[in-house]
């Protein structure tokens, strides 16, 4: 496995100009606050007013400044992904400053030297001062680094459909949640494609067991209360499809998290029976082309709003209650570390919007995108709730795209019109509403520590 | 006959930019650098700095014994090409060895021109374009008090600021009516030139040397204007010509270098030509010219290396433009495509600010709408994103009064805009 470098993101949106950045990195790296110093600079775009650029060193996978430098000064490292700067080797005569299309080694003439940025040994200063958060320390490749090193639980050759969402899902997450667990997948995709095995084998590395869709909850919270009293820590896992959690599984799910059961209870929403043939449930969003709820004269697609399985769960005030996407993944493992120590005090819960090319008729290498335009458009937000916290936006939900960027996507929204676009925009407009709302009354507010970087 | 897949003639930038390239997607496939140096790799760039003692010839390799084990790089050196055979794909290098390659590069760079001056060759003269050179010029400087440099060009100019640096009383001789001619126009060239002038350097510009002679231990050089001048050491920097001796009796096309297509292939099937030894399409006329810099060595051997492993990637050249950097007693000169307008067409439009009490100078050219060249001395713009915005032809009608004000901000924005 190759190894993923952390980056400095910057979100032009985000941006006011304030240039604090800039005297922070001119004083960290020169001692001073005179901004020829920065070895980031953000200008004012000519184009749009109250708009910002950045020009800043981005540590290029081929950099060109290297390959300009006569005298070996600098270099690649493929180990920190960084491109060093040696001032004992460097005779200032600035090919470097022409190799790079991208303003970012530059020559600071107060030094007599070129300077770029080095990341602050994986602390940058600039991201620690920007108040607006345009600027982030993205750390996604620190979490591929360091779990890719971890064993996934499954045996490959999963008969997941080609672009699966939930093979990533469940293999991300036993990676992290490791083998001191019980698992039950009840009907659906997720046991479908072979993880509780076949013909006398198994598909996973842990104790895994294949509940009815009704009974999974309860099931879980029987196994853990027996490992309570034999003196054992076991995590109880469940990875459960829509149906299994909002429609047939509802009622035992509903009577664990009132009860308080110990477990982490895993939603993997594909909105529908994908497994049996694509019929619709509960958690059908409006307008879904299903097999059971066809377009053609008489329908076109669902006509009822999905559940807001969530929500319905927070209103259960469980330990935790998280939303998450795999197009967020260092939100989803931070999300997942909390709802595994939540699970030692009562159930928590994870609601994880989870496309699926076949169901919903987009291409198979579209799936990350399907994810990310799913939150970029507001159709889900992501947020997690405690209950002396209360609710919390880990990524904002303001200033959304379109929510047709989203819909655009899938083959199952292409038969929509105007009125059913209009309904959908105003159900999507309305659930961050009643959020907003309820993140005030709940005391919530910003997230202890959010992401809100997108994984490319 | 030893065999490889790869043969890349030279091992300086544009030799290292197609390893590069190649490496990228053919990680095993066999490729042997040779070049007619002993040593490992370096750039004749950083020659003027071993002269000056700012460096040290062991501390600039641009590669090293691991770098080619890592990279499967069978490294040749102390031969260099003594003859090809295009026919069976074979070179003959000057130590007899002969190699069979599949591919071939010529990046065997470029050599000293030694103008016929009559006497020159019966005196003892320097030259800089290897580390040999370098490294006799630079323990030739204790026993100097006098020298004499042939040639304003920057490695010239940089060698006499060395030399005057080192307590040696130096003469400049330049025979066209500036220094640094194709990088900065005669205004900018005055202002260095009188920065040599007050640091002590004696300027003899627009003057031809007419002949050269023995004297005593050193050389006289006699000039167009009458005068004399004798030194303890005569340096001779007026430019480079292409080594390609070994090509003769090839079928590999030639004029004043190798002609190569816009994606570095020559004539001859297999055969590509990179760096100061290739005539490469120019940016500005269409026609093919030689570089002769650092960054069209690096751009030409990334697209050798590219064609020659079949990269899908690939872009054409865009053709060489004119680019340096140019640091000169504490000064930073910088210039980006073309500096003299006397060429262009009517109706460019020329932007000049001059502060002399700075020392700033800086003149931008647009044409069409378009940035045909930016250069400058103590400018704070960057030479990368400009020479961007010359190979896009990026139309600057929007932003002009931004652009002529502050070119350093206004290119930040838009490569930002454009293509980050």
């Amino acid at each position: 496995m190759g190894i993923g470098h952390n980056t400095i993101a910057f979100h032009q949106d985000k941006c006011d100009g304030c240039g604090d950045c800039m005297t922070v990195c001119a004083e960290t790296k020169s001692g001073t606050e005179n901004v020829v110093h920065s070895r980031i600079k953000i200008v004012p775009s000519v184009a749009a007013n109250d708009s910002f650029e950045l020009a800043m060193c981005r540590q290029c996978g081929d950099p060109k400044c290297v390959l300009n430098c006569p005298s070996g000064s600098l270099t690649k490292d493929h180990e920190t992904g960084l491109v060093p700067w040696d001032a004992d080797l460097c005779v200032d005569c600035l090919l470097c400053t022409v190799g790079c299309a991208y303003g970012g080694i530059t020559y600071n003439a107060a030094e007599g030297h070129v300077m770029k940025c080095d990341m602050c040994d994986g602390d940058p200063a600039c991201v620690k001062s920007c108040p607006t958060g345009a600027l982030e320390f993205n750390n996604s490749a620190e979490i591929y680094n360091k779990y890719g090193e971890l064993e996934d639980l499954f045996v490959p050759g999963l008969a997941a459909c080609q672009g699966c969402n939930s093979e990533l899902l469940i293999r991300h997450t036993m990676r992290k949640l490791g083998s001191n667990v019980v698992v039950a997948t009840p009907p659906g995709c997720i046991a479908g494609m072979g993880t509780v095995g076949y013909n006398g084998t198994t598909g996973s590395k842990f104790p895994v067991m294949h509940p009815l869709l009704t009974n999974t909850a309860s099931m879980l919270a029987g196994a853990k209360r027996y490992y309570n009293r034999i003196g054992r820590d076991v995590t109880m896992v469940a990875l459960a499809g829509d149906g299994g959690t909002v429609d047939v599984g509802f009622q035992s799910l509903s009577g664990a998290a009132e009860r308080g059961e110990q477990m982490l209870f895993i939603c993997v929403d594909n909105e529908g029976y994908m497994n049996t043939g694509m019929q619709r449930s509960g958690s059908t969003s409006f307008g879904s082309w299903t097999s059971t709820t066809p377009v053609g004269d008489e329908l076109q697609g669902k006509t009822q709003d999905a559940k807001n399985m969530p929500v319905i769960m927070m209103m259960h005030n469980c330990e935790y209650v998280a939303t998450a996407s795999l197009a967020f993944m260092d939100d989803y493992y931070e999300k997942l570390q909390k709802a595994e120590d939540a699970a030692k005090r009562g159930l928590a819960y994870l609601h994880v919007y989870s496309p699926c090319p076949t169901g919903w008729r987009f291409p198979s290498a579209s799936t990350n995108e399907v994810c990310r335009k799913a939150i970029e458009t507001n159709f889900a937000t992501l947020w997690d709730y405690t209950p002396d916290r209360g609710l919390s936006f880990t990524r904002s939900p303001d200033n959304p795209l379109p929510v047709e960027e989203y819909l655009n996507l899938s083959g199952k929204y292409r038969h929509l019109d105007d009125k059913q676009l209009e309904h959908i925009q105003n159900h999507v407009d309305r659930k961050v509403a009643f959020l907003n709302g309820f993140m005030q009354a709940s005391g919530g507010g910003e997230a202890e520590s959010g992401s809100q970087s997108a994984t490319v | 006959m030893e065999q490889t897949k790869y043969l890349i003639a030279g091992s300086s930038h544009a030799a290292l930019s197609a390893l590069n390239s190649i490496r990228m997607l053919d990680t095993d496939g066999s490729l042997t650098l040779i070049t007619k140096d002993e040593r490992l790799p370096y750039s004749p760039t950083v020659l003027p700095y071993i002269v000056s003692g700012q460096s040290k010839p062991e501390k600039v390799q641009l590669r090293d014994d691991e770098f080619f084990a890592k990279n499967k790089v069978n490294f040749v050196s102390g031969a260099g090409l003594s003859a090809l055979d295009a026919n069976n794909n074979k070179v003959t290098l000057q130590n007899g060895q002969e190699w069979q390659y599949e591919k071939l590069l010529l990046a065997t760079g470029a050599s000293p021109a030694i103008p016929p001056v009559p006497g020159l060759s019966d005196t003892t003269y320097h030259v800089l374009r290897t580390m040999d050179d370098a490294v006799d010029l630079n323990s030739a400087l204790s026993s100097a008090k006098t020298a004499v440099v042939l040639g304003g060009g920057l490695i010239g100019m940089h060698a006499a600021e060395n030399l005057i640096k080192a307590g040696i009383q130096v003469t400049i001789v330049e025979m066209r009516p500036q220094v640094l001619p194709g990088y900065f126009d005669q205004q900018a060239a005055k202002i260095i030139e009188q920065t040599f002038a007050d640091n002590g350097v004696a300027m003899r510009i627009g003057d031809t040397v007419i002949g050269a002679a023995r004297d005593g231990n050193g050389s006289k050089v006699s000039l167009d204007s009458g005068d004399e001048i004798s030194a303890d050491l005569l340096l001779v920097c007026t430019g480079v010509a292409p080594s390609i001796d070994y090509l003769e009796g090839s079928p590999v096309e030639t004029d004043q270098g190798i002609l190569v297509d816009d994606c570095m292939a020559t004539n001859v099937a297999n055969i590509w030509a990179a760096g100061d030894v290739a005539q490469a399409l120019n940016f500005y006329n269409g026609e093919k010219s030689l570089g002769g810099i650092l960054p069209a060595a690096v751009e030409q051997g990334r697209i050798a290396g590219m064609a020659m492993i079949d990269d899908p990637a690939i872009n054409p050249y865009p053709g060489g433009v004119p680019l340096n950097t140019y640091g000169f007693f504490g000064n930073q000169a910088v210039s980006v495509g073309v500096s003299d307008e006397s060429a262009l067409p009517d109706g460019t439009e020329v932007s000049l600010t001059v502060n002399d009490d700075e020392m700033f100078y800086q003149k931008i050219l647009i044409g069409d709408g378009h940035l045909l060249g930016i250069s400058g001395i103590n400018t704070d713009f960057d030479p990368g994103v400009m020479w961007q915005l010359v190979l896009l032809r990026t139309d600057l009608s929007d932003v002009k009064d931004e652009f002529l004000n502050n070119p350093a901000n206004t290119g930040r924005d838009l490569m930002s805009r454009i293509w980050r």
